[in-house]
């Protein structure tokens, strides 16, 4: 059965189709968006295979290239000829291959390109190794000697037995393992036991500076303060002292790799984090591997510029700052919404209020922003620090952006969103119910606290669960209220007063801005952004399916009641 | 027993009752009571009736101390509830409605009108008081940073620097050697606190006065003193001149240019340059002359720009000319112009020494500033021209140290101050009745010293915090130094002091625009038609399925959309530019085209797939699609613009070309839109009645003629109010426009260029702006602008929406 064009356009159907077309494209352009960001974000972590060969440069000299491939393009002869490079003949589009070839200290960068004509014998040889370094990126190349303090303790030239290079090999696992715990004592020390002490020596000086304000710095005082001083020095010498000790131990040993083009160089182990061979790695091994490292990833701090390493500070900060956000959310968000739907005379005032509220919603965040700089930081925490933290200035205390005022400014901007919940759930509960509450005697109170709050908890904790989401995810009113690029310490930790409020912290949504456009090696942590990308999108969209599983299970539950 | 038993139950239920019911409702419940206790008595009855005579029912006392207690306490606890329900949700409203306040408190200060008061010094006004010192002419006055110490130099070369509150003379000297006679004076700097003078024998005096602000005893101690930059040495002007009558200066570090005018009408330059020797640190003075042929009948001035490039040179008749120094030796003299009609008394340069200002006798001060003309020629040009509503001629003008604003005063004792990039006059007050011979502004621009026609010098506090900010600086296009034609720009500081701020919001609010356009213009279509089918045409099942999760978008954080638009997009189109234009125009008709050839298919294939789902088909034939045009994108690019669209774009046509441009932000924002315009037209369209549709149906419409002709004139309301929504979203949107564009500030409609919106302007400034200076309150402004904008489009999209809810609620 054929139908005409003219008669089809006639039924309405190519519109049809239209409509629907857009519906696919949404879908599509949602879950391409969402596959994009999981590929790439978990692709950065698998072991790729590390390539070496033989590269004919563009003058014709012959160079060897290792790395593994990051990126592929192709481009069309034509315009490689165009732009002077020599393609082979009856050659239509040529491969071009972006190397992560590493070796920053040595080739002054982490990638190249290589066209795949010039490419010759191609091989994935075993005794490849890659070292992740505490500073100037990844390391590829073949180990070559281990060295104590200057000597030699193993060795291994090309040619030799491949056992030896086994042996070799775990020999420098096993002194990698030994420097890494060294270096975590180190962590320790630096970290927490002097962070503890500048703590203190921090308090004692503004002690002693609040005293001298007061006019009632005596002598007695002053003796006091100067034999805690000398007490924490004593502390602080004695850890110098351990430290150095670390230090002296760490730079034992060293390596001296060979690198593609025959160059050596020597690696002290307290400069290398992981060496691995993913050449020689097994399935299983690259699984573990790519375990331990997503592991890393998310345990880890960052390391050079946030461009390597983990991202557990930020996901940290994140957490506080939307913790303290749905404390200070949660109780006004829901009063004010029992205030607007049980105890508000019900008119045209309070139909304006919740459109007023409703809109709040649709306000840009970045005005948030604003409101929180300008009223909580420069308004409110400079009047608190004139009359409570008088000793440290001019230095702010709370006059500043930090973990609070973040916290504050986002709870501001969730309240529509809490209390939009809430009332669409006390709406929802049928009036039969507080009608029965209220004929058996039960007061106001006693019916809110009884019947009605518990029958729109779930309708609260939706509420609750969409602003932590949306919480999760702004980033904008942060960058002007306590969000910084690196944090030196966590908001939380061992010194008094333990919860530091008045910190700036870090942030997941942040630091995808921060790294991905503010880095100096955008091309090089850009995979960590897509992993941080996804590990916020995975946060966020889990948060927002259980928000709307809760809300879908409270209308199912109450949908029997209505009747 | 068992009677027994249940009594005692029912006795403790009903007392748990009347404690839980109010006074008031006490008779009610206790019939009901009385019907509870009988049920109880019957069913336990039944197992032993030999005692069953009717009981009486339980003394109960309702009036017990206990539970009067009681009832007292859950009064108070109900009270309690009520009003701290009552405050807090009010205190939650309060703090919202704080958020508009707030913004309007701190932008209110922009729009103050300045004043001018009698200076008050420890709660006493500060009376006129003599001229301090000498009782000669004054020269010059004025005063140092706290306006604590104020300066006269008089026309017997004499600087006295006095107490301006007191008027007490603190110190007393001569500018230069004794018994040299000044005869003529020239200001250097008002920044550099510098000033010359011109000897009878033919000498120069270049002097800066100069505070030394020591602290002892924690008090604030200021000590005048003049400084030589030049040292002593003997810094000699032509020989060619007599007694000098005009005479202009300026210095530029190792450098002093003096142009001199004599009695006799001979104008000459000099331009002395400064060596200091290393080894025995002796300052050498070198200098050259040059004449400069120009007829000098009734100079009124001379200035000199600071890059000693420039001579200006005033009539009393008029008449404005510019000398061109460049080639010393060799002056170019440019045409004169007539500025105006009437006298010339004053000439000054505005901050930075790029515009002129000049006053006349007919109380006008025009600003005019050399501008560039189209063959690279520079041209004196009069930019704007001030005055106030009753104006007399001009006696004073000063400007303003650290901004471009200036104070004029007139005959009849008014001053008026101006502020030349925002052409407003900020204030005129009549200050004295004895005509007004000088006037000096501090350089912080706090206070004016004012000297009489008596000789009388009083101190007024200057309250003008932000001059530079009017409507017209804001909104319209306003002519900066150094530009050539009056333009909008938003420039908000540089890197060195004398900088004109260029607060323009208008690039901004054209950006945002622009943003916000383009972002419609890809979300507007795809959300409507996406939210037609999947609530008109869909099949339920999946219908649960699509909806939450294209709703799901609406919860991805806009900085990821913001990264992968700005790092994977934008490249990504910048290659395959040819490419997304195919797809844009392939994509539709490959659909129509798939969905014809489906409709000629054998209808045992087509009811393979149910009514509703045939939106998945079209799923993997965009995929396809999209697949195709790749390679096509490339073969088009290849065969018409010569395999590079993106030159053919930036050569053939002109268009400059970013890789983050406004083609990126409109795809990543409206991708962040979609969702919430999505949202509420499927809602609103999935709410028509049923019966309607089936109406229309029934009497033979086709369920596009349906769609069309009922279900959406029905849902139109809502479906502007989902627009109106979406596009307060785009408006507002920080992240996406910061990543993915250049942030450029340009008024310009190109799809391949930048945008700079205010909230992104906002984000990137404000972390860096002054708190409480200009820059800060214009960036609340404009936090301001977008709160105002996106509350009123929401609530009049929510108050629609409204109606539309009432009005087919019923049906």
């Amino acid at each position: 059965m054929k139908i005409s064009v003219k008669a089809w356009v006639k039924t309405g159907q190519p519109w049809v189709w239209l409509t629907a077309g857009a519906v696919a494209l949404n879908v599509i352009m949602v879950a391409g968006l969402l596959l994009l960001i999981a590929v790439r974000g978990l692709g950065h972590f698998w072991p790729a295979d590390i390539l070496a060969a033989g590269y004919i440069e563009q003058d014709g000299s012959l160079s060897q290239v290792v790395g593994e491939i990051a990126d592929t393009k192709k481009d069309p002869a034509s315009q490689l000829r165009e732009a002077g490079i020599s393609v082979p003949e009856g050659v239509e589009l040529v491969r071009r291959d972006l190397l992560k070839v590493g070796n920053r200290d040595l080739s002054g960068s982490d990638f190249r390109w290589v066209l795949e004509t010039g490419l010759q014998g191609v091989s994935y040889p075993e005794q490849l190794f890659v070292a992740e370094r505490r500073e100037w990126g990844n390391f590829y190349g073949y180990l070559r000697q281990l060295k104590q303090q200057d000597e030699t303790v193993g060795s291994f030239e090309s040619g030799e037995d491949a056992a030896a290079y086994e042996q070799l090999w775990s020999e420098l696992q096993r002194r990698i393992e030994r420097a890494e715990e060294i270096s975590a004592k180190i962590k320790v020390i630096e970290k927490h036991e002097i962070g503890a002490v500048n703590a203190q020596f921090e308090r004692l000086r503004l002690k002693t500076r609040r005293l001298q304000l007061s006019d009632s710095l005596t002598p007695a005082d002053q003796a006091d303060i100067a034999a805690a001083r000398a007490a924490l020095d004593l502390q602080y010498q004695g850890m110098q002292q351990r430290l150095v000790e670390l230090y002296t131990q760490i730079g034992r040993d060293s390596l001296v790799a060979e690198v593609a083009d025959g160059q050596r160089l020597e690696i002290p182990l307290s400069k290398i984090v992981h060496a691995y061979r993913p050449n020689a790695m097994s399935w299983l091994q690259k699984v573990l591997f790519y375990g331990a490292k997503l592991w890393e990833f998310m345990t880890d701090e960052p390391r050079e510029a946030n461009t390597e390493g983990g991202v557990f500070p930020a996901i940290f900060g994140t957490v506080m700052m939307v913790l303290l956000m749905a404390i200070l959310v949660t109780p006004f968000g829901i009063i004010a919404a029992v205030y607007l739907r049980e105890y508000a005379k019900q008119g045209p005032v309070t139909r304006l209020i919740r459109i007023a509220v409703n809109n709040l919603a649709g306000v840009p965040s970045i005005v948030y922003g604003v409101f929180g700089l300008g009223f909580f930081i420069y308004f409110l925490g400079g009047n608190i620090d004139q009359l409570f933290f008088a000793e440290a200035l001019p230095a702010p205390t709370l006059g500043t952006p930090g973990l609070m005022w973040a916290s504050l400014t986002l709870a501001l901007l969730t309240l529509p969103v809490v209390i939009v919940a809430t009332e669409e759930g006390l709406a929802r509960i049928p009036r039969s119910l507080r009608e029965g509450s209220l004929a058996l005697g039960a007061t106001k109170a006693e019916t809110l606290w009884k019947v009605v709050l518990p029958m729109a908890s779930p309708a609260m904790m939706t509420g609750v669960i969409l602003a932590v989401a949306r919480a999760a995810g702004e980033v904008a009113p942060l960058m002007l209220v306590g969000v910084v690029k690196l944090a030196p310490s966590l908001p939380l930790d061992g010194n008094y007063p333990f919860i530091h409020l008045d910190q700036k912290f870090m942030h997941l949504g942040f630091h995808i801005y921060d790294v991905g456009f503010q880095s100096p090696n955008v091309e090089a942590a850009r995979p960590l952004v897509y992993a941080t990308a996804l590990l916020l999108v995975v946060v966020i969209v889990l948060l927002n399916l259980s928000a709307v599983a809760i809300r879908n299970r409270l209308r199912e539950k109450y949908k029997a009641l209505e009747h | 027993m068992t009677v027994c038993n249940s009594f005692v139950i029912s006795g403790r239920y009903s007392k748990g009752l009347h404690d839980l019911v109010g006074p008031s409702a006490m008779n009610t419940s206790e019939t009901l009571l009385m019907t509870s206790t009988t049920t109880s008595t019957t069913t336990s009855a039944s197992i032993s009736t030999t005692t069953a005579v009717p009981h009486p029912a339980p003394d109960l006392h309702f009036d017990t101390p206990a539970a009067k207690r009681l009832r007292r306490y859950r009064r108070f606890k109900d009270r309690l509830a009520s009003v701290s329900v009552g405050m807090g949700g009010m205190s939650v409203i309060i703090a919202i409605m704080l958020i508009f306040i707030y913004l309007m408190y701190e932008v209110m200060p922009l729009f103050h009108a300045a004043k001018i008061n009698p200076w008050q010094h420890q709660g006493q006004v500060v009376a006129p008081y003599a001229r301090p010192g000498s009782d000669a002419p004054t020269w010059y006055l004025t005063a140092e940073e706290q306006a604590e110490v104020g300066l006269r130099v008089d026309t017997l070369g004499q600087a006295h620097f006095f107490d301006t509150r007191s008027g007490a003379l603190l110190q007393q000297q001569s500018v230069g050697a004794e018994g040299s006679e000044p005869v003529a004076f020239a200001l250097g700097s008002e920044a550099l606190r510098s000033f010359a003078l011109a000897n009878a024998d033919g000498s120069l005096t270049y002097a800066q006065h100069q505070y030394r602000v020591s602290y002892p005893n924690d008090v604030r101690h200021i000590s005048p003193y003049i400084e030589y930059p030049y040292a002593d040495a003997d810094l000699q002007l032509a020989p060619q001149l007599g007694v000098v009558s005009q005479l202009a200066v300026r210095d530029s570090e190792e450098r002093l240019l003096a142009v001199a005018l004599d009695a006799t009408g001979t104008l000459m330059a000099t331009r002395f340059a400064k060596q200091i020797n290393f080894i025995t640190e002796e300052v050498e003075i070198s200098s050259e002359h040059a004449a400069i042929a120009i007829d000098t009948r009734g100079v009124q001035q001379l200035l000199i720009s600071p890059d000693a490039r420039w001579l200006f040179v005033t009539r009393r008749s008029g008449g404005l000319t510019a000398v061109d120094l460049q080639e010393f030796s060799a002056p170019v003299v440019h045409p004169a112009l007539q500025v105006t009609r009437g006298e010339i008394t004053r000439t000054e340069f505005l901050l930075g020494g790029t515009s002129l200002l000049i006053s006349d006798s007919l109380g006008v001060t025009q600003q005019w500033f050399l501008v560039r003309d189209a063959y690279n020629a520079y041209q004196l040009t009069r930019i704007r021209s001030f005055s106030d509503p009753t104006p007399t001629a001009v006696v004073a003008l000063t400007t303003e140290h650290r901004r471009k604003g200036f104070v004029v005063a007139e005959q009849n004792g008014e001053v008026s101050l101006y502020s030349s990039t925002a052409h407003n006059r900020v204030l005129t007050q009549q200050l004295t009745e004895q005509g007004v011979a000088q006037i000096a502004m501090a350089p912080r621009a706090n206070a004016l010293l004012l000297e009489d026609g008596a000789g009388m010098i009083s101190l007024w506090q200057v309250d003008n915090e932000h001059p530079e900010v009017s409507w017209s600086s804001l909104w319209q296009e306003v002519w900066y130094e150094g530009y050539d034609r009056p333009d909008y720009v938003w420039q908000s500081s540089a890197s060195n002091d004398d900088f004109e701020p260029k607060y323009s919001l208008a690039p901004l609010a054209f950006g945002t625009l622009k943003a916000a356009f383009y972002a419609m213009l890809l979300a507007t279509p795809l959300a409507i038609c996406g939210a037609i089918y999947t609530a008109y045409f869909m099949a339920p099942a999946l219908r649960t399925k699509i909806k939450p999760f294209i709703e799901l978008m609406e919860a991805l954080p806009t900085v990821i959309l913001g990264f992968l638009a700005g790092l994977w997009l934008a490249p990504f189109i910048e290659d395959q530019l040819t490419s997304v234009f195919a797809l844009l125009t392939l994509v539709p008709l490959g659909v129509l085209l798939f969905a014809y050839l489906w409709h000629n298919l054998p209808k045992s294939i087509r009811l393979q797939v149910p009514e509703g789902w045939d939106a998945l088909l079209l799923i993997p034939v965009i995929l396809l699609l999209s697949w195709l045009c790749l390679p096509l994108g490339e073969g088009i690019e290849t065969w018409f613009f010569g395999g590079d669209m993106r030159g053919f774009i930036t050569h053939d046509l002109g268009i400059s070309f970013d890789q983050r441009n406004a083609l990126v932000v409109g795809i990543a924002m409206g991708f962040a839109v979609i969702p919430t315009i999505f949202s509420i037209t499927e809602d609103a369209i999935f709410s028509v009645p049923q019966s309607l549709s089936n109406g229309s149906l029934a009497l033979g419409a086709t369920p596009w003629q349906t769609l069309v002709g009922v279900v959406l004139p029905t849902a139109s309301p809502a479906i502007f109010s989902a627009v109106m929504i979406g596009m307060g979203r785009a408006v507002g949107e920080t992240m996406i426009v910061l990543m993915a564009t250049g942030n450029t500030p340009i008024m310009d409609m190109n799809l391949f260029e930048g945008m700079r919106t205010l909230a992104a302007n906002i984000a990137v400034e404000m972390p860096e702006a002054e708190v409480a200076s200009s820059h800060f309150r214009i960036l609340f402004l404009a936090a301001l602008v977008l709160f105002s904008f996106t509350f009123v489009v929401n609530t009049v999209a929510e108050l629609i929406r409204q109606r539309l809810r009432r009005k087919y609620g019923s049906l």
